[in-house]
């Protein structure tokens, strides 16, 4: 089963959830994997202190032109749509930062001038933490483009026990890359007008990837009930309410995962995956 | 004119309730939310909209099934499986290239154009706000945002105005970079936790790259001040303006659930300390 853990505001609880859940399971022995792909701002590792065994560097593809084999014709920059490759006067220019790596101009190109060169996009990272399988991508600072290194972490998905992914904050590209494919998307937020305005719009994003979605909130204590009357009037399962205890921000601020500062979560976590496999078990019905 | 973007690397550390209050205490300016992803600051704001424009960016691959032969050449050119044994095409996964158009026999394939989100400018209590909505699942939110900084730098010409004053998006990717080149300055909001200090050192990396004045603010300052200890040294090493330091308090969510910035809801410590993190900054973009 794969599950992912996503929300639309930043710091609501999201690498706290799949942290604890990842090791909650490997604790009883169960086989489980954990893939960090908020690659932009990696945060699992401080929680889980993995031992890193192999490091992979992620390029893009980028075109190369062979100015001795290039008539200057144009349709490579004709084809761009992203501008990536242009052709004034009979030369061409390319600009990889801008290059989706779609492979057109090479495609394209009569005199077969244009071959392609890896340009790097970040790495990815993995290894092991306690029994838990760690994956994670660290997007090279200065670089826009994180979803095709996304996809590249998902490749890594061993589709054997439990895969849980640690979204990026959002709803757009970074987000849809990451929670796509998977079987279950936990949504966590925090009962304030902030958490409840990107809730919304993080629910409108796993329907219209027809994810099935359950929700958490986090500091279920601060705020108003904005969040649990919205849940229960688009018939959103809420699945676990987590209180502000000084105990877990403490821990948090350390590096500490909850299950290490309050042992009585061990149960909690245990009743959270409960319902997530219920729920996912009724998804395959209906399927 | 002086642009100030506000960004933190980690979500959740305080971006737009100081954004926010920043909007209550400094005059003449425009604001502009960068953050169009999971935009906030109009919780605060209460925007009346009195403009608003579509924005279409990015295109999709459409198949004609009328015309397409189900020769298989579109999915062998695509890089990115956006098109279905049955010849449909994914939205999601399609990146909007046209090689499959480019490349059909059949002529079968089109790109359209997507309706991508759309941007507003509005009247606040506090002035003018340049805002935006992506939509749902959508693409090019740096696009987006580029978009919302040209406009609020015009309207600002316009009004004569001193200031423009950014909400930023989280982590150091496509719609934080474009939020951010050009500024005349970033200030990286943190908070001390092992997550905030990671955080705050990327985006730092990032600002650095493209040659912006960084300055840097602790919120909740007191939930761990050995790591707090820890961004002053980083400050130091890295010759960064530690900019304030505001303690923790419930009462920046109460003023949240009220509709209200810290320094309009209360006078107590943490909306005396925000003031003087505006009072610092704008001396510091002043002496720039």
């Amino acid at each position: 089963m794969i599950i992912a853990i996503a929300s639309g505001k930043g710091g609501t609880g999201k690498t706290t959830l799949a942290t604890n859940l990842a090791m909650n399971l490997a604790r009883k022995g169960q086989q489980v994997q954990l893939l960090d792909c908020d690659v932009e701002e990696p945060n699992c590792h401080l929680f889980l202190k993995p031992i890193i065994e192999t490091t992979e560097t992620v390029s893009l593809p980028v075109p190369q032109v062979d100015e001795q084999k290039c008539t200057g014709c144009g349709q490579c920059g004709q084809i761009c749509e992203f501008s990536a490759i242009v052709c004034i006067k009979e030369k061409v220019l390319t600009f990889p930062e801008l290059c989706h790596g779609c492979g057109g101009c090479t495609l394209v190109c009569p005199e077969g001038a244009i071959c392609e060169t890896p340009r790097e996009i970040g790495v990815i990272e993995q290894g092991r933490a306690d029994e838990i399988q760690f994956v994670h991508g660290r997007l090279r600072v200065g670089e826009a483009m994180s979803p095709p290194l996304i996809r590249e972490v998902k490749e890594r998905v061993s589709h054997q026990g439990t895969s849980i992914i640690d979204a990026p904050p959002g709803t757009s590209c970074p987000v849809i890359e990451a929670i796509r494919g998977s079987d279950i998307c936990i949504l966590v937020t925090e009962p304030t007008p902030f958490g409840l305005n990107d809730l919304v719009l993080a629910v409108g994003m796993v329907r219209a990837l027809e994810l099935p979605h359950a929700v958490i909130i986090n500091r279920a204590d601060v705020g108003d009930r904005k969040v649990v009357e919205y849940c229960r009037q688009e018939g959103i399962d809420l699945l676990m309410e987590i209180p502000d205890d000084r105990r877990i921000a403490r821990g948090y601020s350390r590096g500490q995962l909850i299950l290490d500062v309050a042992p009585e979560y061990e149960d909690k976590f245990q009743m959270l995956m409960d319902k997530i496999e219920t729920m996912s078990a009724s998804e395959e019905v209906k399927a | 004119m002086k642009e100030l973007v506000v960004i933190s690397g980690k979500g959740g550390a305080g971006k737009t309730s100081i954004v926010a209050s920043f909007a209550a205490l400094a005059k003449n300016k425009v604001m502009a939310d960068c953050d169009v992803d999971a935009a906030d600051l109009h919780l605060l704001l209460e925007p009346h909209i009195r403009h608003r424009e579509e924005f279409r960016s990015g295109k999709s691959a459409v198949i004609d099934a009328e015309c397409c032969t189900q020769c298989g050449k579109c999915r062998e050119v695509c890089r990115y499986q956006a098109i279905s044994e049955d010849y449909v095409v994914d939205k999601i996964a399609c990146e909007g290239c046209g090689v499959c158009v480019h490349f059909c026999p059949e002529q079968a394939i089109e790109l359209r154009e997507n309706l991508s989100g759309e941007w507003f400018i509005s009247d606040t209590r506090f002035g003018t706000l340049v805002h935006a909505k992506l939509g749902i699942a959508e693409e090019n939110s740096g696009k987006l945002v580029a978009l919302v900084r040209q406009n609020a730098k015009l309207l600002a010409q316009e009004d004569g105005s001193d200031l423009i004053l950014a909400d930023g998006a989280p982590g150091i990717g496509c719609p934080v970079i474009s939020s951010i080149t050009g500024a005349s300055a970033v200030l990286v909001v943190t908070e001390p936790t092992l997550s905030g200090i990671h955080d705050m050192k990327r985006v730092v990396d990032l600002a650095g790259h493209f040659q912006i004045p960084t300055f840097i603010c602790v919120n909740k300052f007191d939930i761990n001040e050995q790591l707090t200890a820890q961004v002053e040294t980083f400050c130091q090493q890295r010759r960064l303006k530690l900019m304030g330091r505001i303690p923790y308090d419930t009462v920046v969510t109460k003023a949240m659930v009220q509709g209200k910035t810290v320094v309009e809801y209360s006078s107590g410590l943490v909306a005396k300390e925000i003031e003087k993190l505006w009072r610092q900054i704008s001396y510091a973009l002043a002496g720039d």
